[in-house]
């Protein structure tokens, strides 16, 4: 029987599989390292990192909502210089590629992390978030403003050596008018979907259950929508689609390559099963196996509508 | 740290909505200690979606068993469970209470689930500064467990009185090991960062949290 070839590209990074673990899912890949191979996954986004650390929201920081959780965690982190001094050692030792996710207040503070980063070897590509819901500045300010997220792709471009993939958000009437201002600007790929916007209550008190009031909604609620966000990019701009959103296991990974992915993401399923990753993987080899499909990256795209 | 599914032995309602499973895990079983806990799944279907934190309440040769007040969905499920049903264990998880230091008294607090009466009407906090000379004279670690409003007059209590005194918190989580950051605490000596109750906890000694 021939090998399959479950090997994917997204530009011009290359993944020996699909499945990447999520950024904010996988800490900085030490917790995760107990539980699965990660020299058998096909690569991991750490944590959002910023400029300088930060501390994040005061609690509850996260909520569960029917097949799904609220987060607003705020983006705390260690910091790039933390980063490269404490766990990129660790992280090295792995034959994994590490897509870094940054995430900043200003655009001067997504190229300052850049510029840092960019020279770290162990470093194959950047996600640029400018879509996170939970803080003040950044995030959604700039993740709904087309003209920012083009200026952010523009800048971050200009400063890197390696691929650059934005984050986008669902929160916006048309996904694909971002993804063609990220391929307008030299992005090389971008990634979607973050969170949804959403809150709970409590009947009692009456007061938010968390926090920041809102949160980001994930897990399997939000799949049905992300899927549709990958269609809506693959059927109108020529850039490569990394799909995210409430992946349970090996059957939602090949529906986004069919909507249009390129690879995806295991988010929320890591904090239910860390172990998931390494299984999906292998899982994916034998439904290649079943139906006769010999090259993996086939699959991308392949609706028939 | 392993993730386990582990057969249900017995399932023991001790009075109306509280409950007591006992379970076989020999990996569980002979590693977890005292204030360590365990991240439970309860169902495979996507309600509730997240693993529930228990910790454990006794151990015995291969068993451990896990008690709980139907709160939710998630204990209500649990509840159901019947002998033989595998359960879904990730554990142990996170710092137990430190039993090995110097003391010659060990103060047991607790509130909440499993208290008896102990024919004293009010707080236990109360009930502690009533007796405290019984235990004054001796060297003395008071290990608490239970609400927060709890825990906080607990502190008070302990730093009042020079006493070491460690107590198990609680907090939502998604994962239980570090990796959501869903679970802050504030740190006494780490303002500008959060400790989490699921790696740096959930047993913390009262001088090193603000509560």
């Amino acid at each position: 029987m021939k090998k399959i070839d479950l090997s994917v590209s997204v530009g011009s990074l290359n993944f020996r599989n699909p499945v990447l673990l999520a950024s904010g899912t996988v800490g900085y890949g030490n917790e995760m390292a107990e539980f699965l191979d990660l020299n058998k996954i096909g690569g991991i986004v750490t944590k959002s990192l910023s400029l300088k650390p930060r501390k994040g929201n005061p609690p509850q920081r996260i909520v569960e909502t029917p097949s799904g959780m609220l987060n607003a965690i705020g983006l705390a982190n260690v910091g790039v210089e933390e980063f490269v001094k404490e766990k990129i050692p660790f992280l090295e030792k792995f034959d994994v590629p590490l897509i870094c996710n940054i995430a900043a207040s200003t655009i001067e503070e997504y190229v300052e992390c850049t510029k840092i980063l960019t020279n770290e070897k162990a470093i194959k590509g950047f996600e640029i978030n400018v879509s996170c819901p939970n803080v003040k500045e950044g995030g959604l300010q700039f993740g709904n403003d087309v003209s920012a997220v083009g200026k952010i792709t523009e800048k971050v471009k200009a400063v890197s050596t390696k691929p650059v993939i934005i984050k986008l958000s669902p929160n916006v009437s048309y996904i694909s008018d971002f993804a063609e201002v990220v391929k307008k600007e030299g992005g090389d790929a971008v990634s979607a979907i973050n969170t949804l916007v959403g809150t709970a209550f409590n009947i009692n008190t009456r007061k938010p259950k968390i926090f920041n009031v809102t949160g980001g909604l994930s897990g399997p609620a939000i799949k049905p929508v992300a899927l549709a966000k990958v269609l809506e990019i693959k059927q109108k701009v020529d850039i490569p689609v990394i799909g995210i959103g409430g992946i349970m296991n090996w059957k939602d990974v090949v529906e986004f390559m069919i909507a249009g992915a390129s690879a995806v993401q295991l988010g929320t399923l890591n904090f239910i099963d860390p172990s998931a990753g390494e299984r999906i993987v292998k899982e994916l080899e034998g439904y290649c196996i079943k139906f006769g499909i010999e090259k993996l990256s086939s699959v991308t795209g392949s609706y028939k509508i | 740290m392993v993730i386990v599914k582990a057969p249900l032995q017995q399932v023991i309602e001790l009075e109306n909505k509280i409950f007591l499973l006992k379970i076989f895990s020999p990996e569980i079983a002979r590693t977890v200690k005292p204030g360590q806990f365990l991240n439970v799944l309860v169902t495979k279907a996507y309600y509730p979606l997240l693993r529930r934190p228990f910790s454990v309440c006794d151990v015995e040769e291969d068993y451990f068993y896990l008690m709980f007040n139907i709160f939710g969905e998630g204990t209500r499920l649990l509840s159901r469970m019947h002998p033989g049903d595998l359960i879904d264990v990730l554990g142990p998880l996170g710092n137990g209470f430190n039993l090995d230091e110097d003391y010659e008294t060990a103060v047991i607090v607790a509130g909440g689930l499993g208290t008896g009466s102990l024919g004293f009407k009010g707080t236990v906090i109360e009930l502690l500064k009533d007796k405290i000379n019984l235990i004054k004279s001796s060297k003395v670690k008071i290990f608490g467990c239970g609400p927060t409003a709890m825990l906080k007059a607990l502190k008070e209590f302990s730093i009042e009185n020079n006493f070491n005194c460690e107590v198990s918190t609680e907090s939502a989580m998604a994962c239980g090991f570090g990796i959501c950051q869903g679970c802050p605490m504030e740190g006494v000596n780490s303002p500008d960062k959060y400790l989490l109750v699921c790696k740096d906890g959930p047993v913390f000694n009262v001088k090193d949290i603000v509560l």
